[in-house]
């Protein structure tokens, strides 16, 4: 298989292993944040690759243009984006909240105190 | 007329009454109207039940818009069964959140609560009508982020770090069904369920078949707390607000457990996410793990509402175990479980917040002697305990003889011992909690009362409610077990 074809999945499953790895090996709640965030970032563009086709064009219906690439996979990521940035803004609100609580965004360190 | 907006009703009513929470800025307001709102919910979904159960199928189609294009909503009798649980459980929760979520929650912040708690709903309600792929996803996501909010709203600094862990796991979850869904679309074409599975015969046993169901399974997994999954829900049902953990431990994880089986018969088809076996083989092995898991933690366990998260966690298998044994009555035996479990747990968790309103603490220890002090209480305990446990005529004990039942049908004797096994587990950890408030009350650890408390009648009201049926309905079954035969008929023969 060709790689510049698959070039944007690659792409998108080292995006995703960067994510989780980012998620399970940092200590810090903020990175851990942006960890997930790299995580969703690469299922939108897994689902950007599925709707283009190789010389499609937005599907504006005229006589010059017949090829046309997916629309709807843009639209659920627009959906998904205002996911992730929900659950961003909440995860960082409550990460503040943890701060004033226990004085640090360190896993370990608020794992300590807890028991 | 508006009989036939009935499904769309069910989602809307709760989504327009939460913003109206937040302008309310109230407590006592908002508990009203949200109270008000579930027992309409309630009402709507007995109405659907009805409706399905004498027409058949309802499809709605939303905003007019027809099936495969726009959105679909899909009600068959799995999903009035579902929607009565949770409504059900909703309603009543909320009378007896009046008395103790002033305790545990600080009074400017109260709204909040009941807003969340109206979102968490519609997320919820959304999940189980909807019958497109990618709305689900989207009502996951109401549910699970009114969820972690409500889990962090406590006074216990706790909760934050518990609503975190829960952030971060329920999260990838998400993103994982989503994956799935992207790749069902990808080889579709479509995202509406039923349209799926019917253009799914023809892109059969192809790897990006296989690599959504592996992301759906693991993902689903990780919402309804699946044993190795399951990670975040010690933490989540033991530090966030008691209310909060009954309405959680009631529905949230029996709905993504329903997730799992809409996907695996009404999108995958039964033939494809078996397999020839291994998917199922494996769903078992995971199912009779965590049950043994779940057992043999609770009992190690001194705060009481660990202990029951923990029991959630073996419970969550026998639902699992029933699917897995991949024949009628073995679905049909899950989805009695998933019936009886959300009474028999809501029970559990209505007395612990009980004890937590009298005694301000759920440590089985402190708790030393509380049988002479609030007789009743432990009573309405050790009636939902044995139903847990499984004793015959409490709803418990039929849901396990269902189980055991369809798991001898398939020639599992192995699965009968670690049912029965895991009920003595659950004898162990259930009696640790009645031998200390029964017969520590001479030693000196005495349970400090709070006198000057009135007497939450709402509270024991739903305590009662929710004891009563689990009596009611192991002497009375044919309610739900009737439904449930039914459903797997109707699933197994699409």
């Amino acid at each position: 298989m060709d790689f510049l074809g698959t070039f944007n999945y690659w792409v998108v499953v080292i995006l995703m292993m960067i994510g989780l790895y980012i998620v399970i090996a940092h200590q810090n709640l903020v990175k851990k944040l942006i960890g997930i965030n790299i995580f969703q970032t690469s299922i939108f563009i897994l689902f950007i690759s599925m709707g283009k086709i190789t010389g499609g064009t937005a599907p504006i219906l005229n006589e010059v243009n017949t090829l046309y690439s997916s629309p709807l996979p843009h639209v659920l990521i627009l959906t998904a984006i205002v996911v992730g940035i929900s659950t961003t803004a909440l995860g960082l609100a409550i990460v503040i909240r943890l701060y004033h609580a226990f004085g640090t965004v360190d896993d370990d360190e608020i794992q300590q105190e807890i028991e | 007329m508006i009989s036939s907006h009935l499904p769309v009703l069910q989602v809307i009513l709760p989504l327009i009454a939460a913003p109206l929470c937040v302008i309310l800025r109230q407590g006592t307001l908002s508990w009203l109207l949200t109270t008000l709102v579930c027992f309409m919910s309630l009402a709507i979904s007995s109405c659907l039940y009805d409706q399905v159960m004498t027409e058949g199928v309802i499809s709605y189609a939303l905003g007019g818009w027809l099936s495969p294009w726009g959105i679909e909503y899909r009600l068959d009798k799995l999903t009035v069964f579902m929607l009565l649980i949770v409504n059900g459980v909703a309603a009543i929760v909320l009378l007896g959140a009046r008395s103790s979520i002033p305790n545990e929650i600080s009074s400017d912040r109260l709204y909040l609560f009941y807003t969340a708690f109206l979102l968490n709903l519609t997320g919820l309600l959304g999940v189980i009508v909807t019958g497109d792929a990618f709305n689900l996803f989207v009502f996951i996501e109401i549910a699970s982020l009114s969820s972690y909010a409500m889990i962090s709203i406590g006074r216990d600094r706790r909760c934050l770090y518990a609503a975190f862990k829960y952030l971060i796991f329920g999260t990838i979850g998400a993103s994982f069904i989503l994956i799935s869904v992207g790749l069902l679309y990808a080889v579709t074409g479509t995202l509406n369920m039923n349209d799926i599975f019917q253009r799914l015969p023809d892109v059969e046993n192809t790897r990006t078949l296989t690599t959504a169901l592996v992301f759906f399974v693991v993902g689903v997994g990780i919402k309804a707390a699946i044993f190795p999954l399951h990670l975040w829900l010690p933490d989540a049902y033991s530090y966030s607000p008691s209310i909060v953990s009954t309405f959680l431990a009631g529905t949230t994880t029996k709905v993504f457990i329903y997730v799992l089986i809409r996907f695996i018969f009404s999108i995958f088809g039964y033939d494809t996410a078996i397999n020839g076996g291994t998917f199922n083989n494996l769903l078992m092995m995971f199912a009779c793990a965590g049950i043994l898991y779940g057992s043999y933690l609770a009992i190690k366990q001194d705060s009481l509402k660990r202990l029951l998260a923990y029991s959630s966690i073996a419970q969550l298998g026998y639902m699992l175990l029933g699917i897995s044994l991949a024949t009628e009555a073995g679905l049909a035996a899950g989805l009695i479980h998933v019936f009886n479990h959300a009474i028999i747990k809501v029970a559990l968790f209505l007395s612990v917040v009980t004890i937590i309103f009298y005694c301000k603490t759920d440590s089985i220890i402190q708790l030393a002697g509380l049988a002479k002090k609030l007789p009743l209480l432990t009573s309405a305990f050790l009636v939902s305990g044995l139903s847990l446990i499984g004793v015959p005529m409490t709803a418990g004990f039929i849901s396990k003889w269902y189980l055991i039942k369809a798991s001898l049908q398939s020639g599992y004797w192995g699965l009968v011992v670690v049912i029965v096994f895991s009920s003595v587990l659950a004898i162990i950890y259930i009696w640790k909690f009645i031998e200390a408030s029964y017969f520590k009350s001479s030693e000196k650890e005495l349970v400090a009362l709070n006198e000057d408390q009135k007497t939450p009648c709402l509270l024991l009201f739903s305590l009662a409610l929710f004891v009563i049926a689990n009596i009611y309905f192991g002497l009375d079954s044919s309610f739900n077990v009737e439904l449930a035969n039914a459903i797997a008929n109707d699933l197994f023969r699409k």
